[in-house]
């Protein structure tokens, strides 16, 4: 994929990537989340300005975010991590193991998500599950699908985010978290809009 | 008008011969050990050679006669098959067929290459896989991955009829390979992780036209079941069997895919396949039996419709798909000579039916480590006849979703996934491939979109407590329900066994080594590492006098995805053991055949 990120000059085909990206996740993940759309798109438009600011700095109802807006992960000195990463977890090895392999590691089929997640920015990460890829080097046929109306995945897409960058930055180990904060009643919310109230 | 009546007349001539020698066909390439037609070599599936040149005395001096590049780094199931002086070689995605000459050290006589959208790709579950070709009639049958179902000219590779079977942007995609019976084609699909609704269908061998299709789950006349006729356990299945299991529509988006393998009666004129896990994962979110998910089907195949069924897993809670083969043999319980099916199914429970009626004879674990259930319930007068008894410590139902059920054994992929068991006659066992891994597992809600994944379960695998052995290669006593004896290997044992005249039996190793041992004993005779781990099965043929040995190599799978990096392990913190190690440092892509034989 080309990387339209890594390129300064590239901020008009950034945003409008970002604009398209809002399109496609409007109904599930603008719809369950509200508010928080502007700060992303806001974050996906300085995602290259070379700060490495993945430290939690403020949080919302559970939620943790980086200065320039992006969630991230929060993991206290007894190792316990906030809800969303720990439901990141969840939805990683429920929706994403089949390919990526268990804990971000890879597989056979698909790269490890915590070699790319070094370098790939959280807007870039939405685009990419969104959208899905296709990579035909090394003649191998890598196929990504489009995961953009797929409930069980965009409702959730920041939660498997924050894992994903946990697990990159090594803050992270193998294995279910083994205390997790308690789920936010904000977050319950969000999956009911998201999802749909429980039959 | 007369030319034509003539013309028409001629060619409904030669369908019927055509129809009434595609079973024979089939007969005669398995009767005969030179040659291995479909892909289990028999009607069978016992996956049992004749030839014997090949034994105990000098398996130790096999070596690798000749090699080939598919071209293709995915996953390798199944295996090639020999017809005359030709072997016929399938590739995963994108499901190219090399017809090479035997005669000629394996010169590409013709290559089939199918056009498909590689957005079928990542609708697979767990790889792009194909499990091979059948041959019958002069012609070579493959299912795509997009379910588009061809007919090969044997000789030229010339497309002679294709079908579609199913539609990939609903995640119906195909995995499997086809059986051939009488005058008809079976075939099934894959898609349990996307809620598809799955069934078994007959195709005209000669023209490719739909003559029946058979549902897992759904109304009466969609599952092809009779409620007087149709037996389960030996009692009529009454009206709506299947409709009765589920709650409101649910069964529209009930999995029960048919991604296995089919054996054949012609006595009995029975067909046998079983069928996978109900979606989703999460049993919460579908309340009831799910019949006819899990569940051993006996169709009539000139008719479709199902003479007996037996389901394994009701209400499945921990993805055991009932797909596993099914081998046909005739063995001797409690002095008297039975037909049997033997199943062992991804729960852990090696069954044997007889399998003129269904009738349950033997369940036992094949696994120790099998702790879901402590055992099927065999009293026929009680309620819960032919159904486990269920740990609650071990129920994702009874434990809910949101909550972590931990220690299940064994994991989602099975006591035992598709690789099948072979039987040898001689020693009336059957010689097992076996996955030895244990996993958490914890439900919760998902919303179902078409051609989206419905999974709704996070899970975790990892060896069972104070072992290190992931898998183990089983010789199984099936009138007893026995372990005879058991060989531990590193890795799940993901290859399909052979068993042969010459009292060994062969299988691959996902580190990638061909392994030879004894039939009766177990003890190695010979290993070769190929180039890459070993999903594929094991299979042989005679060539101008001369026993070979075939089989694919390619890592991938379920074993390629869950195996690469490694399991986690529970006990981090203790040390990590050997039985944690990543497969990865073992081997790497990349599709090759080797074809081994005795030195001149």
């Amino acid at each position: 994929m080309i990387d339209v990120f890594g390129k300064p000059e590239n901020f008009a085909g950034r945003l409008r990537l970002a604009a398209t990206l809002l399109a496609v996740c409007a109904v599930f993940v603008a719809g369950a989340a509200g508010a928080d759309d502007a700060p992303k798109a806001e974050a996906g438009a300085k995602a290259d300005s070379g700060e490495k600011a993945d430290a939690a700095v403020n949080s919302e109802n559970g939620k943790y975010l980086t200065a320039n807006g992006d969630p991230t992960y929060h993991i206290g000195a007894d190792g316990k991590v906030d809800w969303y990463t720990y439901s990141g977890y969840l939805r990683y090895s429920s929706e994403c193991l089949r390919c990526h392999g268990p804990d971000g590691m890879g597989s056979s089929y698909a790269p490890a998500l915590v070699n790319s997640l070094k370098t790939m920015p959280y807007v870039q990460f939405l685009s990419t599950v969104a959208s899905g890829r296709k990579d035909f080097a090394n003649g191998q046929d890598k196929v990504m699908p489009q995961l953009g109306l797929n409930k069980n995945v965009m409702c959730f897409i920041d939660d498997i985010y924050v894992y994903l960058k946990a697990r990159s930055d090594g803050a992270l180990g193998r294995n279910r978290p083994t205390t997790h904060e308690p789920k936010p009643q904000a977050w319950v919310d969000a999956e009911n809009a998201c999802m749909g109230p429980p039959s | 008008m007369k030319r034509l009546v003539t013309s028409v007349i001629s060619v409904s001539a030669l369908a019927l011969n055509t129809a009434a020698f595609a079973n024979e066909s089939v007969m005669k390439g398995q009767d005969n050990p030179k040659e291995w037609v479909i892909q289990a070599g028999n009607y069978d599936n016992t996956r049992y050679s004749k030839l014997d040149q090949i034994n105990q005395s000098n398996v130790g001096k096999l070596a690798p006669a000749w090699s080939f590049s598919t071209g293709v780094l995915r996953g390798h199931e199944g295996s090639p098959l020999v017809v005359g002086d030709v072997m016929y070689v399938h590739t995963p995605f994108p499901n190219i067929v090399y017809a090479l000459d035997l005669n000629n050290d394996g010169k590409i006589l013709w290559k089939y290459e199918p056009k498909q959208d590689p957005n079928v790709v990542p609708v697979m579950c767990c790889d792009t896989v194909n499990r091979g070709l059948a041959y019958a009639d002069g012609k070579v049958f493959l299912h795509q991955a997009d379910t588009t179902v061809v007919a090969l000219d044997a000789k030229t590779g010339k497309v002679d009829w294709s079908v579609v079977n199913g539609d990939p942007k609903k995640g119906e995609t195909n995995t499997a390979t086809v059986l051939p019976v009488k005058d008809k084609l079976l075939v099934g699909i894959s898609g349990g992780e996307f809620g598809v609704a799955c069934h078994l269908t007959a195709y005209d061998i000669a023209t490719g036209k739909k003559i029946w299709r058979a549902y897992s789950s759904g109304p009466d006349d969609q599952i092809m079941v009779d409620p007087e006729k149709t037996t389960a356990l030996g009692k009529p299945v009454g009206k709506e069997s299947s409709l009765k299991t589920w709650q409101g529509d649910q069964w529209k988006t009930g999995g029960g895919c048919t991604w296995g393998w089919y054996s054949y009666d012609p006595q009995l004129n029975l067909v046998y396949y079983g069928t996978g896990n109900p979606s989703t994962w999460n049993p919460k979110q579908r309340p009831g039996d799910n019949k006819w998910s899990m569940t051993i089907f006996a169709r009539d195949p000139d008719t479709g419709m199902a003479k007996w069924v037996y389901q394994m897993t009701p209400h499945d809670q921990w993805d055991y798909d009932g797909v596993n083969e099914m081998p046909l043999v005739d063995q001797k319980i409690d002095g008297k000579d039975r037909k049997l099916l033997v199943h062992f199914d991804r729960n852990g429970f090696g069954y044997t039916l007889d399998r003129t009626n269904g009738e349950l004879l033997v369940a036992e674990k094949y696994d120790p480590a099998v702790n879901w259930a402590t055992r099927i319930d065999m009293d026929k007068n009680s309620p819960n006849y032919g159904r486990p008894e269920l740990v609650k410590k071990y129920s994702t139902e009874a434990n809910g979703e949101d909550v972590n059920t931990q220690g299940v054994c064994p994991a989602a992929l099975g006591a035992k996934d598709e690789q099948p068991s072979a039987f040898s006659p001689k020693t009336g066992l059957f010689y097992v491939p076996t996955n030895h891994v244990c996993m958490d597992y914890e439900p919760f809600r998902v919303s179902y979109t078409p051609g989206q994944p419905y999974v709704g379960a996070t899970l975790s695998m990892y060896p069972p407590e104070g072992q290190s052995n992931m898998g183990n290669f089983i010789a199984w006593d099936a009138t007893k329900g026995k372990i005879v004896w058991s060989d531990p290997e590193r890795f799940s044992v993901w290859s399909g066994a052979l068993a042969t005249a010459g009292d060994v039996v062969f299988y691959g190793t996902l580190e990638g080594y061909l392994k030879a041992v004894d039939a009766k004993t177990g003890k190695e005779l010979y290993k070769y590492k190929t180039p890459s781990g070993i999903i594929g099965n094991v299979m042989t043929y005679e060539h101008k006098g001369k026993q070979y040995l075939a089989v694919l190599s390619g890592v991938g799978g379920w074993a390629g995805i869950g195996l690469a990096a490694g399991l986690t392990d529970p006990h981090a913190g203790l040390g990590a053991v050997g039985g944690y190690a990543a497969l990865s440092n073992y081997t790497s892509l990349g599709g090759t055949l080797t074809v081994f034989a005795l030195p001149d």
